[in-house]
């Protein structure tokens, strides 16, 4: 396939995947707004002032970047899995497996799908988030930097999830019992330097600890960790989800016989 | 003449140890209509699978159009269309979209994908259904919009498993027009059928699998001839009460007024006529028993079972 006829079969599939996220708005853009303006208005407005400052920020200033990056995370994840699995149950995929659609096409069509996705809603919920405080932005490059790669590294992961779940159960084992207490125990409410040593260095071992931190850090300037091991971590994961999906497609791992 | 499909010794072993297909070689000339039939679990939609890359083949050579699937996949794939037996499209995509999103896959200009599935949707009666979602569409729309999705980045070898399944008698034989229209244009058409009928009145070559084997592969003039008898059922004009006595021909009578003669290869049917006329027998109309292919189909296809009959009291 030629350079411009996989330009075409790349924004097919983006183009394909962006319609689908946006006619099924209520389900996908329209809950983590609500979602998220409820924690801002609990963690922000009602019980956030009476817990003081967190790090020099009042307490609705710390746990914004945590909100949006949470919201990014889950919504490139499930926009993928969803997705992909999607067309994998309903053997649609076959449409893509047929064509001459290059397998490293049809994997960035749906990560930046995802990456689409989790983007907006991260730009939604930081729309939400400016009616409870003023945001202002330490560093656009990491901010920007951070979240677009944290987005390619769960559409990547989502990706990989939908090629090996075989039922719907499947596609929410990993959001419901990795996903969610990896995001909740990532520093997106607090700072680990509350925990106990033993707590901040197991802590230290979750990923999302990472991202949360660079983006925290992109926006407000302080971070819990050395935002340069979040960029050289986000990087190999990329990578390696990256060579691990392509493997799964050349070998056709679940969608060819 | 190319080839449009060059297959040999195409092998396919699935991981539980089943051997689907042992070992197939086939080749279709460029612009035939060719049948490839048999009994269901025969191999047909496997080796399908394996032209479309749905299947991975365990062994053996195949080529479309002259290109090696091996060497280069990619560019035999722009060859092949595929109208599969299940509807394998997304239920909540528009019609348009459907065949407009797999243009894009196939690499065409969106305005060329636009303007193909306006021609296909149109000459398949699906251009009113173009914004509906795929899922309302009635079973018969669905085979057309698989056809319409196959031809979008306009193949040259069409390839339709079992198209008709489950379509009613008028729209099956407005597919099969559209179809001999389309094979008249230069699309060489590989048909995969239970309808016997339909190889018959369509297909220039015929291929009978079973059991991951080639057990025939000819022409369809020349693997009809080879019946070796044909059953002709006569309406008669007046009630008989007991079948008429036909020199050679057997003859059962079904009910008083319709009869059936059977007649050997070479055997002559004015002969049979003058016979009745000269018992003052009237026919008003006459046709075959069962499709002649099907007769020849059931007779091979027997026969590759009787082979594979454990032999009585063998030594275990």
């Amino acid at each position: 396939m030629k350079m411009a006829e996989q330009w075409i079969a790349l924004s097919t599939i983006v183009r394909k995947e962006i319609v689908r996220f946006t006619r099924i708005w209520v389900q996908t853009l329209l809950p983590p707004v609500i979602t998220m303006g409820l924690y801002f208005v609990i963690f922000g407005q009602l019980i956030g002032s009476r817990i003081g400052q967190m790090d020099g920020f009042s307490y609705v200033e710390f746990v914004v970047p945590g909100l949006i990056m949470m919201s990014v995370i889950t919504n490139s994840y499930s926009n993928v899995v969803s997705s992909f699995f999607g067309v994998k149950f309903q053997k649609s995929v076959e449409e893509l497996l047929v064509s001459p659609t290059p397998n490293y096409i049809i994997l960035l069509g749906y990560v930046l799908g995802g990456v689409s996705r989790g983007l907006l809603v991260g730009f939604i919920v930081t729309l939400v988030s400016s009616f409870f405080t003023d945001l202002t932005i330490h560093s656009l490059p990491i901010t920007i930097a951070i979240v677009f790669m944290t987005a390619v590294v769960f559409s990547l992961a989502g990706f990989f999830n939908a090629v090996f779940a075989r039922t719907f159960d499947d596609i929410s084992i990993v959001p419901t019992f990795i996903l969610t207490p990896l995001t909740y125990l990532g520093g997106v409410f607090y700072s680990i330097s509350l925990l106990p040593p033993f707590w901040q260095s197991v802590s230290q071992l979750n990923p999302i600890l990472y991202m949360v931190n660079a983006f925290r850090y992109g926006i407000l300037g302080i971070s819990d960790i050395n935002i340069n091991y979040a960029f050289f971590g986000v990087l190999v994961f990329i990578i390696l989800l990256t060579v691990i999906c392509l493997r799964l497609l050349a070998r056709g791992t679940r969608l060819r016989s | 003449m190319t080839k449009a499909l060059s297959i040999s010794g195409l092998k396919k072993s699935y991981d539980n140890g089943f051997e689907a297909l042992k070992g197939i070689d086939l080749s279709v000339e460029e612009g035939d209509f060719f049948a490839l039939l048999g009994p269901n679990g025969a191999g047909k939609s496997t080796t399908i699978g394996v032209l479309c890359s749905l299947v991975v083949k365990s062994a053996g050579q195949v080529s479309i159009f002259g290109t090696d699937i091996d060497q280069d996949f990619s560019k035999a794939k722009r060859d092949v269309g595929v109208v599969p037996q299940e509807f394998n499209f997304n239920q909540f995509e528009k019609v348009a979209d459907i065949v407009i999103n797999q243009g894009g896959y196939y690499g065409l200009p969106r305005a060329v994908a636009v303007e193909r599935a306006e021609k296909y949707l149109r000459k398949l009666g699906l251009w009113e259904k173009r914004n509906m979602p795929s899922r309302s569409l009635s079973g018969g729309m669905k085979r057309r919009l698989l056809i319409a999705r196959a031809l979008v980045h306009e193949p040259r070898l069409l390839i339709l498993d079992e198209p008709t399944a489950g379509v009613d008698i008028e729209l099956r034989r407005s597919m099969w027009k559209f179809l001999k229209e389309i094979n008249a244009e230069g699309v060489t058409i590989i048909l995969t059928t239970h309808y016997l009928e339909e190889a018959e009145s369509l297909c220039r070559h015929v291929a009978i699998i079973d059991k991951g084997l080639i057990v025939e592969n000819t022409n369809m003039k020349s693997l009809l001839q080879r019946l070796d008898k044909e059953v002709f059922v006569f309406d008669l004009l007046s009630v008989l009460t007991q079948a008429p006595s036909l020199e050679d021909y057997p003859v059962t009578l079904l009910d008083g007024k319709t009869l059936e003669v059977e007649l050997k290869k070479g055997q002559s049917l004015n002969h049979v006529f003058s016979l009745l006329a000269d018992q003052s027998i009237e026919v008003v109309s006459m046709r075959n028993k069962a499709n002649r292919l099907e007769e020849l189909f059931v007779s091979l296809v027997d026969k590759t079972e009787d082979q594979d009959e454990p032999v009585v009291g063998a030594k275990q």
